[in-house]
Formats: C-alpha cells, sequence, structure tokens
C-alpha cells in the first residue's frame, strides 16, 4: 500500500502506511517522525506516531494544509534506519511470585517452563509501537509465536503500576495502577512516567526499543527505593 | 484565597489544555469551550488561557478570604451573600466584586457549561505546561482531582497577577472615589446555536456502508447518559460497519466521532485519549468543537458534511467573532457591597496601591 493522507477533521492530518501491525510498517513511521522534526515547521503541537501511521496535530491558520500534506507526503519517502532520536533502554524486572502472579499460568499455557518464558522475553528486542491507552503507556513487540495468548477471560479491576505484562503478539508495562486484562509476569522498579520531566515525562517514547534484564527480588527492593528517592538519574536505564 | 463550601457536582479547574504530549499518551485536555473560557477571562481581566473553573449544571459554593474580581460566562443563576447574609443577584457575563468574606453561591447552569474566572487566574501548579484537571491520570488542577468542600485555592499567583492584582485594587479605589472603573461587561452574550454541527468526512468514512453515511447525515442523534469530558455517546440509527468495526489503533483527537461494533456513535471531547482502535465516520471542525461541551444527555445533534475550504473560514469567522465579542465589552459599574468594602480593605487596596 501506498502511504496515504486522510483527514482527521480540520486540525489534523494523518499519514498512513498501511493497516496493519507490522515492525517494518513502524519503522517507516519512525522515519517520518524523524524527517519531520527535522523540518523543524511552525504551527505543529503534536506528532502521534501509531502502530502504522503517524498524526500531526497543527493549527490549519498557520499552516496551509495543501502545502503541509505534501511536505508529509515527502516525510513518507524518509529511508529507514537506526533513528538519531530513538533510545535503546535496559529495563530490570522481577519476575514471578507476587511480582508477576501469571507466569505460572503462561508457563502451564504454553507448555514451557517459567525460565524458559523469562529466557525468551529477556532475549527478545522489544520495540515501542506506541504509547497511548494512558499516558506513558508502551505497547512493546512483538513476542515470540508461541508466547501469543489472548487476553484474560476477566480483567483484574487494579494491576499494581510498574507491572510487566503480556497479550498477543504485544508486552506492556502499566505506568499507573489500572484495570487490566494482560498477564502479569514480573513488575519493573524504574519510574515509567514522571510528570516533573518536563521535557520528557514519558521514560519510553514510540521507536524506542527495550531490553529486559532480570533481577532477584532483594535487587528490585534495592531499586525500587532509590527511585521512590529520586536517587536515581534515568538515564542510567539506557543500554550500554 | 477561595474557599470552596459546597460542590454538589464536579466542577473541575481547565485552561488550554496540555499540547505537545500527545504522543506519550497524554490526553489534551483544556476547557471544552475555549470561547467561553476567553470570555470569561476577558471579564475578570485575564489573558484568554488563564486557568478558571469549569462547571456543569451546579455550580459550588465558595467564600472569598479577600476582596476578589471575578465572572460568570454561561447561563448561571448566581447569588452573593454578604456577611450580614443580605444577598444580591450575581449577574452573568460581567465583572463581580466579592468583598472580604462574601460568598457566591453560582447555583443551577441553564446552559450546559459554564466558567468562572478571578482576576489573576487560580494559583495552581502546572503540570506538564497546563493547570487542566485530567483525573484519569491525577494530573493539573488540585491533586488532579475534581474540587470538593474545603479545598482552599489561593489566587492571583501568575506572571501577570503584580499588575493584575494591582488593577484590580485601582478599580475598587476608582469606584470607591466615584470614577469609571475598570470592570467589564459583555451587552450580547454569546447563544450557543442548535445548527446542524459541521463535520470533515472521517479517516475510515469507507468503514461504513452508503447507507450508514446517509443515516449519520440525515437523522438526529440524541445524547445519552454516558457523557462526560471524555466523549458523548449517542443514540440514534444503528451506523453499519462494511469492513468490521475494529481498526489497528490509530491517532484520534476531540470532535472525533468513532462507532464502535454496537454501531453507537461516540464524539470525542477535550479528555479522550490520544489513539482509538474504532473507525472514524467523521470528525467534527474545529470551530464547531465548543458547542459539544454544552450537550447535554436526551439533546439531539445533526450532523452537515462540509469541506476542508469551508472548515478553515468557519475556524477564521469563529476567531474573529471571539475577538470582536472581546472587544465588544463595555465599561460597568459593579452592584457590590461599598459598606464592607470600605470597612475591610480599601486600606489594604491603598497601602499595595502605592507600592
Amino acid at each position: 500500500m501506498k502511504p496515504r493522507l486522510l483527514a482527521l477533521g480540520d486540525g489534523a492530518l494523518t499519514l498512513e502506511f498501511g493497516e496493519h501491525i507490522d515492525p517494518a510498517l513502524n519503522a517507516k513511521v519512525i522515519a517520518a517522525r524523524d524527517a519531520l522534526a527535522a523540518m523543524k515547521l511552525e504551527g505543529i503541537s503534536d506528532v502521534v506516531p501509531t502502530w502504522r501511521s503517524l498524526t500531526v496535530h497543527f493549527d490549519p491558520l498557520r499552516l496551509d494544509r495543501e502545502r503541509f500534506g505534501q511536505q508529509l507526503l515527502q516525510c513518507a519517502l524518509a529511508e529507514t534506519q537506526e533513528s538519531a532520536l530513538a533510545t535503546r533502554w535496559q529495563l530490570p524486572v522481577v519476575f514471578g511470585d507476587e511480582f508477576g502472579p501469571d507466569l505460572a499460568a503462561v508457563a502451564q499455557a504454553t507448555g514451557r517452563s517459567a525460565v524458559e518464558i523469562i529466557e525468551a522475553l529477556c532475549a527478545t528486542e522489544l520495540r515501542v509501537f506506541l504509547i497511548g491507552f494512558l499516558p506513558g503507556f508502551p505497547y512493546l513487540g512483538e513476542l515470540p509465536d508461541w508466547l501469543r495468548l489472548p487476553r484474560l477471560a476477566t480483567p483484574r479491576a487494579a494491576v499494581p503500576a510498574n507491572s510487566l505484562a503480556i497479550a498477543g503478539a504485544q508486552a506492556a508495562i502499566y505506568p499507573w495502577q489500572s484495570p487490566g486484562g494482560w498477564h502479569l509476569l514480573g513488575r519493573t522498579p524504574v519510574r515509567l512516567f514522571d510528570v516533573d520531566n518536563v521535557d520528557r515525562p514519558a521514560l519510553l517514547a514510540p521507536g524506542d526499543s527495550v531490553r529486559l534484564t532480570p533481577i532477584g527480588r532483594d535487587e528490585f527492593e534495592r531499586l525500587a527505593a532509590a527511585v521512590a528517592a529520586h536517587a536515581i538519574d534515568p538515564a542510567r536505564w539506557q543500554a550500554k | 484565597m477561595i474557599e470552596i463550601l459546597d460542590a454538589p457536582l464536579p466542577a473541575s479547574f481547565q485552561d488550554g489544555g496540555r499540547p505537545g504530549y500527545r504522543h506519550l499518551g497524554v490526553p489534551l485536555s483544556g476547557a471544552l469551550d475555549a470561547e467561553w473560557l476567553a470570555i470569561a477571562n476577558a471579564l475578570a481581566g485575564n489573558p484568554p488561557a488563564t486557568v478558571a473553573l469549569e462547571i456543569r449544571l451546579r455550580g459550588p459554593r465558595l467564600r472569598a478570604t479577600r476582596p476578589l474580581t471575578l465572572a460568570l460566562a454561561g447561563e448561571f443563576s448566581a447569588r452573593i451573600e454578604d456577611a450580614a447574609g443580605q444577598s444580591r443577584t450575581a449577574g452573568n457575563w460581567r465583572s463581580l466584586v466579592l468583598a472580604d468574606n462574601e460568598i457566591l453561591d453560582c447555583g443551577f447552569l441553564k446552559s450546559g457549561i459554564g466558567y468562572l474566572a478571578v482576576q489573576g487566574g487560580f494559583d495552581l501548579p502546572a503540570v506538564l505546561g497546563s493547570r487542566s484537571t485530567y483525573a484519569r491520570a491525577g494530573l493539573g488542577g488540585i491533586d488532579g482531582r475534581g474540587i470538593k468542600a474545603g479545598d482552599r485555592i489561593r489566587v492571583g499567583a501568575d506572571e501577570t497577577t503584580a499588575l493584575q492584582g494591582g488593577r484590580a485594587k485601582d478599580a475598587l479605589l476608582a469606584v470607591a472615589d466615584g470614577a469609571t472603573p475598570v470592570l467589564l461587561r459583555l451587552p450580547q452574550p454569546p447563544r450557543v446555536t442548535d445548527a446542524p454541527l459541521r463535520v470533515i468526512a472521517g479517516p475510515q468514512r469507507d468503514y461504513f456502508t452508503d447507507a450508514a453515511w446517509a443515516a449519520f447525515l440525515g437523522a438526529g442523534f440524541s445524547v445519552g447518559r454516558e457523557a462526560d469530558r471524555m466523549g458523548l455517546r449517542l443514540d440514534g440509527p444503528r451506523l453499519e460497519h462494511m469492513r468490521g468495526a475494529d481498526i489497528i489503533s490509530d491517532a484520534v483527537m476531540p470532535g472525533a466521532i468513532q462507532v464502535p461494533g454496537d454501531g453507537r456513535p461516540i464524539i470525542l471531547l477535550a479528555d479522550c485519549q490520544t489513539v482509538g482502535g474504532y473507525p472514524k465516520i467523521a470528525t467534527v471542525i474545529g470551530a464547531d468543537l465548543p458547542r459539544l461541551g454544552h450537550a447535554l444527555p436526551g439533546q439531539t445533534l445533526r450532523f452537515v458534511e462540509i469541506g476542508l475550504d469551508e472548515a478553515l473560514a468557519a475556524r477564521r469567522e469563529a476567531t474573529a467573532a471571539l475577538a470582536q465579542c472581546i472587544a465588544s465589552m463595555v465599561p460597568d459599574r459593579a452592584e457590590f457591597n461599598l459598606d464592607a468594602l470600605y470597612s475591610a480593605n480599601l486600606i489594604d487596596g491603598v497601602i499595595d496601591a502605592q507600592h
């Protein structure tokens, strides 16, 4: 499918690359985002990458729609390469027990051991396809085929903040306590959303990538206490 | 300081919203009717997007702990009670002056929403550049929630405060001296029209049958009970999908009309999420967005399709109309309790004015 422009009302344009979930498609979205950022246009308020499209919220009284649409289509042609605006993260996770109450059930449903599941998750470079649902909520993917499960039949009323969860081809980390129907496998001590960080309140942004590293309960508690005391610079979670 | 005595229904602080963070999942938020917010602020002597209270159906009772200039934009039935228990009408669409310990009861609202602005703004911390309340994530306002009885909010700590606080006191002094006060009145209050809402065909218009499109434009839709700052659910003819009711999530915005599998459209409003997984049949144009904030359950909404050029012209017209509305404000002599001001506050005013 050729990239096309869709009007989202008179104040936004969506550059659509396709209608499915595919890392290659998402890479084009991120390349277009980067190309648009390089143009430094006035009159744009938000640039929102999704799985398969890039939406730009703009002021049509300041930016000529026709001309801007042509510029966006130019951005669609940008080469997909490693994004200069993307960050690679390495996030510690404590798996199982009360932190990941569904780990045993996921092992049973997939016919693998808990250790195999943890190893497979930590061996996968997870792409941040989209931030949505809640402020800072990352949709990560993609999981190995054998680890793709339907959502829980009965969602939980309250998923603890910082829970690592999976459903279908995706993984996510809940930045806030919220209701949720995904399988909970573990928890990270990392703060995913910080309102005091005005430049970048969400740790993860679309186009970033994430590796998970298993840690033990003691290490989790030590790091969680340090995060709560604001004693850890978020840059520490960047991959070396 | 303003003390909330009673807040029977939710009211939230809203300003121009929180743009620039939607790629990180943070909703835009902000006043549902940015035009009335601007009018309330102009009457209170503030810049247009200064944070104000957005009130639905029934407003709070509040007490001023120092003399304040404020304004109500909306069809309120508000009254002011003085310390002696005397009560007087507090007019809409004009600057109001509260003396020490006077109580403003905003009363019931005939318009769907209204705004209470106070000179100098409410002193709330900016969260990601905005004081707008987004309750779902606890952002903005007072601890990210609506107001409740017992809340005490400082007034007038915007950057502009020093100047405007001074102006307010000058105004009071001017009134006391019999000179012309810097209080304003809007001679012709704005009306919320019930003309059809103008829409642009949505990014997923092709997910719907032509019959659904015709029904969408031809029928009236009634606003359902599920109506809040996130969106309005509508009842009317069921809008049939041609290609299924699920899409791979993409971006949405206030005004977008999405249709889930049950065929009942939802118009998204200021607190809507940043992305959504339902096809969007149409989007209400920016110029008609403020009207959606006033929609009440049971009310009928109609839609008419227009082109992008017309939408741009409508946006220009709306901008010009708002500027004209604010320019049409005339000086007003406030109906307030002069004795109370004399006894309690003029001395403060004189001292401050001399600084």
